[in-house]
């Protein structure tokens, strides 16, 4: 047993040293968890906070210009131009300087005087449906607050309260879930390499004549790559709650399970395809390839429950998609082990997968 | 033809490298090299024969001093030098996906050769190279000899009026090697074309018109083989020991003793050796009979560099035994493989194999490219399985014990295959614990294997001399003290010096009772051997002492083992094709 561990223990240190010693791969181990943490926090938002828009006032009157006065109160609204005509409009959306068109009809104020309905235009730039939805919603809002100011009260009122994230930030809805999506980019990579990079040196064939096991080195091989994956999502971790300050309101401990065992069903996948791949090269294309489906089917930037049946049952076999779960429901909402245990499930069923085939690929891939 | 093909004058080439400073690959070289003339460059890893190939090519632009090819200046037009040149580099991109045809209508339209001329053109490289066959095989399926073929094919498709060869022979097996030579010879014999070859075979720099030796970047010596021979004439002799003593202890005895002796090399039964002029050899001699022999382009060679590194022993590593080496002597053979069979699909790489190997022995398993020789080897080190049969590796069976038995072998692969970016000590460490050794122990061996192949512990691997990443390759796989060690082509691609200071390593190694397996394609290099094995087409051809097997050969094969190889593979062809014909 003590030499089982001298072993073990050798094969980590010099995959640490490995990582570490090597000057270009010690910057991408931190710089990008921190730069796509930043890029993310502040370039990926739904939100509107500086939406161009164009009006076109046939009415010139006193209730529209009351009105585009509350919607460039808003401060997330921007007008950009004042159009003459209703000819201009297609040009404003067409090339996207404006995000929508707001229209004033000529007889507007002379409707809301006789107390008749008095429609108001908004056109908007459905390429960009999220952001365009919330500025309707925006709009919507001010003028629903106009009408009450005028004493036309709805008879029903709703009142949106949202829970976990209540100011509707996106950024707290996507950086939580960054927890587990940079990470994984990296330590998938790092882990694919790990072998990939032997084989194509021929160091692998060194390894494989020493007296090291299979486990032994399926172990030396993924403790550092779980170990390095954590460090960056310790990384992304620190930056959301104290630079963009989002408050995280379930256990640290609870998210650090989750993520272990998020970034070994991860390793494990990249092991796996590091083991099948004879070059560096290969074993980059083939996690390129796998990325992709697995950020589409993980939830990140849409629900899961929103694609077809199908798809659905396939992201059982995406860990991503467990993971990023587990991170959003324990710092968001605060779910305790109980709410979020069905999702270990997967996690585990992917790792007791790809971890013994990878170690059972170590030695008998045909070359 | 007369003429020069390439005239430089103090031409000098620098690299500049963040780790190891600036380099001097090519030093003030003023040479001229004849046109319609097949020329050599000779000299040891790092002499600066690729640096100046590559400039002659047009591929490198020189730091300073001039430079005509072909009578243009390259250094201001290479454009004008490469369309009238072809050249082979050491390692020559075939695409290996496309058939042996794709790759030479790519190369031929690569260098727009006129359709017209194609059919004709193809038609001769096929038929020079023996390669017509194969038209339709991917070139990835071909053997190592081939490929290189089909990469000489590839340069000459279309007619240049110079050829640049990089070693071409590199890694080729003598009967493939063979055949390079009678393509390159044929070229300079019809088509007068003037060819440039860098080589670290002495034997095929002896065949060319004009030899240009070289060392860390500058001339040495020129001229043609039977001039520059003369260097060392009535300094060359052969010893015969005594009955009963192995000429690898007489050549090993001989070589330590570098006041005395140039260069001694085991050949045959007896041992070849360079005095050094006016040495009294009478007491290091011992009992062996001693005769002149005629000098030969190697012994001139070996004077030369020798000259260079002067009062360096040739071989800077153990004189003395590792000390702690546990010795493990015992009786029975230490690896026994019975009717040992590995197939790939279809294709039986190892076809039905035995042999044992005893304990103490230097085994040596020869063949050509493809012959199955690195599969047997695979299989004997544990890295491959075997289809069927049966393998014990130190008294331990493969099958079963793999791991126990692999805790008793070491292992020093092909090429630098190492942890680069590791130190020499960090390297160790790894291994070391690898093998299960730690603390106090793990530091006495490491302090053992770096003072023994006189290794900087601090210094990064990656960036140490070629023969001192082999030193280290050793240092690991001897670390955990081997019964049996195993080499896989150690000195391919390396200059003689170098390949005299790693077999003293060797023979000191199997006289503490290490047992060696080591792959070869250097046929002289087999007379180290205790025994060899000479395999073909995944069959054991012969097995036997050096000189059984030079027996065995015949009277074509019994003159060195070169000529023994090729005729016992090619009697055996023979016998398969007759088979087949009946």
């Amino acid at each position: 047993m003590r030499v089982w561990l001298i072993r073990l223990m050798a094969l980590i240190r010099k995959e640490m040293l490995a990582i570490l010693k090597d000057p270009s791969s010690r910057a991408l181990l931190f710089a990008p968890a921190l730069m796509q943490a930043l890029l993310f926090g502040y370039g990926a938002t739904y939100d509107l906070t500086n939406a161009p828009f164009a009006v076109l006032d046939q009415s010139r009157s006193a209730p529209s210009r009351e009105i585009l006065a509350r919607i460039e109160g808003t401060g997330v609204l921007r007008r950009i131009a004042t159009l003459e005509s209703s000819d201009q409009i297609a040009a404003q959306i067409d090339s996207g300087a404006a995000l929508m068109v707001i229209t004033f009809p000529p007889d507007f104020a002379a409707r809301l005087a006789a107390g008749t309905e008095a429609p108001m235009q908004v056109i908007l730039d459905g390429r960009n449906s999220a952001t365009a939805g919330a500025a309707g919603g925006q709009i919507a809002a001010i003028v629903a607050r106009y009408n009450a100011d005028l004493g036309h009260a709805p008879p029903v009122e709703v009142v949106r309260r949202a829970w976990f994230n209540p100011n509707y930030e996106s950024r707290w809805n996507l950086m939580p879930a960054m927890i587990a999506s940079l990470s994984m980019l990296q330590t998938l990579m790092l882990a694919a390499l790990s072998v990939a990079r032997e084989r194509e040196q021929g160091t692998f064939d060194q390894l494989l004549v020493t007296p090291l096991s299979p486990l032994q080195i399926l172990i030396g091989k993924a403790l550092p790559s779980i170990f390095i994956g954590l460090v960056q999502s310790t990384i992304i971790f620190l930056i959301i709650l104290f630079w963009f300050r989002i408050p995280i309101a379930g256990s640290v401990g609870l998210l650090y399970l989750g993520l272990l065992t998020f970034t070994t069903a991860s390793v494990g996948i990249g092991l796996s395809i590091s083991a099948v791949s004879l070059s560096m090269q290969q074993a980059m294309l083939y996690t390129f390839m796998l990325i992709m489906p697995l950020m589409l089917l993980s939830g990140l930037l849409t629900p899961v429950g929103n694609m077809p049946e199908v798809l659905q049952w396939a992201t059982y076999a995406n860990p991503l998609r467990f993971g990023i779960d587990t991170v959003r429901r324990v710092y968001l909402e605060g779910a305790s082990f109980t709410d979020i245990a069905p999702n270990f499930l997967p996690l585990l069923a992917v790792a007791a997968v790809t971890l013994p085939l990878a170690a059972w690929l170590f030695r008998h891939r045909l070359s | 033809m007369t003429g020069l093909t390439v005239r430089a004058e103090a031409l000098q080439k620098r690299f500049h490298d963040r780790d190891l400073g600036t380099v001097t690959a090519v030093d003030g070289l003023t040479l001229e090299i004849r046109s319609g003339e097949l020329t050599a460059l000779v000299g040891p890893d790092g002499a600066g024969k690729t640096t100046l190939i590559r400039m002659i090519a047009g591929l490198l632009r020189p730091d300073a001093g001039a430079l005509q090819v072909l009578g243009i200046d390259v250094i201001r037009d290479p454009q004008a030098v490469q369309d009238r040149i072809s050249y082979m580099p050491q390692k020559f991109g075939l695409y290996e996906d496309l058939s042996v045809q794709e790759n030479l209508v790519l190369y031929a339209d690569l260098h727009a050769v006129p359709l017209a001329e194609r059919q004709q053109r193809f038609a001769r490289m096929l038929q020079m190279t023996d390669l017509a066959a194969f038209t339709a095989r991917p070139a990835g399926k071909l053997s190592g000899g081939m490929k290189q073929k089909l990469g000489l094919a590839c340069t000459l498709v279309r007619s240049p009026d110079l050829l640049l060869l990089d070693e071409p022979s590199v890694g080729v097996d003598p009967l493939s090697r063979r055949e390079l030579w009678k393509i390159i010879q044929q070229l300079v014999d019809e088509d007068h074309l003037s060819v440039i070859i860098s080589t670290a075979y002495l034997d095929e720099a002896a065949r060319c018109a004009q030899v240009f030796v070289m060392n860390e970047g500058r001339l040495l010596d020129q001229g043609p083989p039977a001039t520059l021979r003369q260097k060392a004439s009535g300094l060359t002799f052969t010893a015969t020991p005594p009955a009963g003593q192995p000429a690898r202890q007489l050549q090993a005895r001989l070589i330590d003793a570098p006041d005395l002796i140039i260069d001694a090399v085991p050949q045959g039964d007896n041992v070849h050796f360079i005095q050094q002029p006016g040495a009294d050899l009478a007491d290091l001699l011992g009992g062996a009979a001693v005769q002149p022999r005629p000098e030969e382009l190697e012994d001139a060679f070996m004077i030369l560099l020798r000259g260079e590194s002067e009062g360096q022993p040739i071989s800077t590593p153990p004189t003395q035994p590792a000390p702690a080496m546990p010795a493990r002597r015992g009786d029975g053979p230490v690896i026994v493989v019975r009717d040992l069979v590995r197939k790939f699909g279809d294709f039986t790489a190892v076809a039905s194999t035995s042999f044992d190997v005893a304990r103490g022995e230097v085994f040596g398993l020869l063949g050509p490219n493809g012959a199955g020789k690195t599969t047997t080897f695979r299989m004997l080190c544990g890295l491959l399985p075997a289809t069927s049969g049966q393998l014990e590796v130190a008294g331990l069976n493969l099958r079963h014990a793999r791991a126990q038995a692999r805790a008793r072998i070491g292992y020093v692969a092909q090429k630098f295959s190492l942890y680069g970016n590791l130190t020499v000590r960090e390297n160790l460490q790894f291994f070391g614990g690898a093998y299960g050794l730690a603390g106090r122990d793990l530091r006495d061996r490491i302090a053992a294997m770096t003072r023994q192949f006189d290794l900087e512990p601090a210094a990064k691997s990656g960036l140490l001399p070629a023969g001192y990443k082999q030193r280290l390759a050793m240092a690991t796989g001897l670390l955990h003290g081997p019964e049996i060690l195993f080499l896989d082509e150690p000195t391919s691609g390396i200059d003689p010096l170098a390949r005299r200071a790693f077999w003293r390593t060797i023979t000191a190694l199997a006289q503490t009772g290490v047992t060696i397996i080591i792959t070869t394609h250097f046929m002289e290099e087999a007379e180290y051997c205790d025994r060899i094995a000479i395999q073909d087409a995944g069959e054991m051809l012969a097995i036997g002492t050096p000189r059984e097997v030079r027996e065995k050969a015949g009277p074509e094969g019994a003159k060195d083992m070169n000529s023994a190889f090729i005729a016992i593979v090619e009697a055996a062809r023979a016998r398969r094709a007759g088979q087949v014909a009946a």
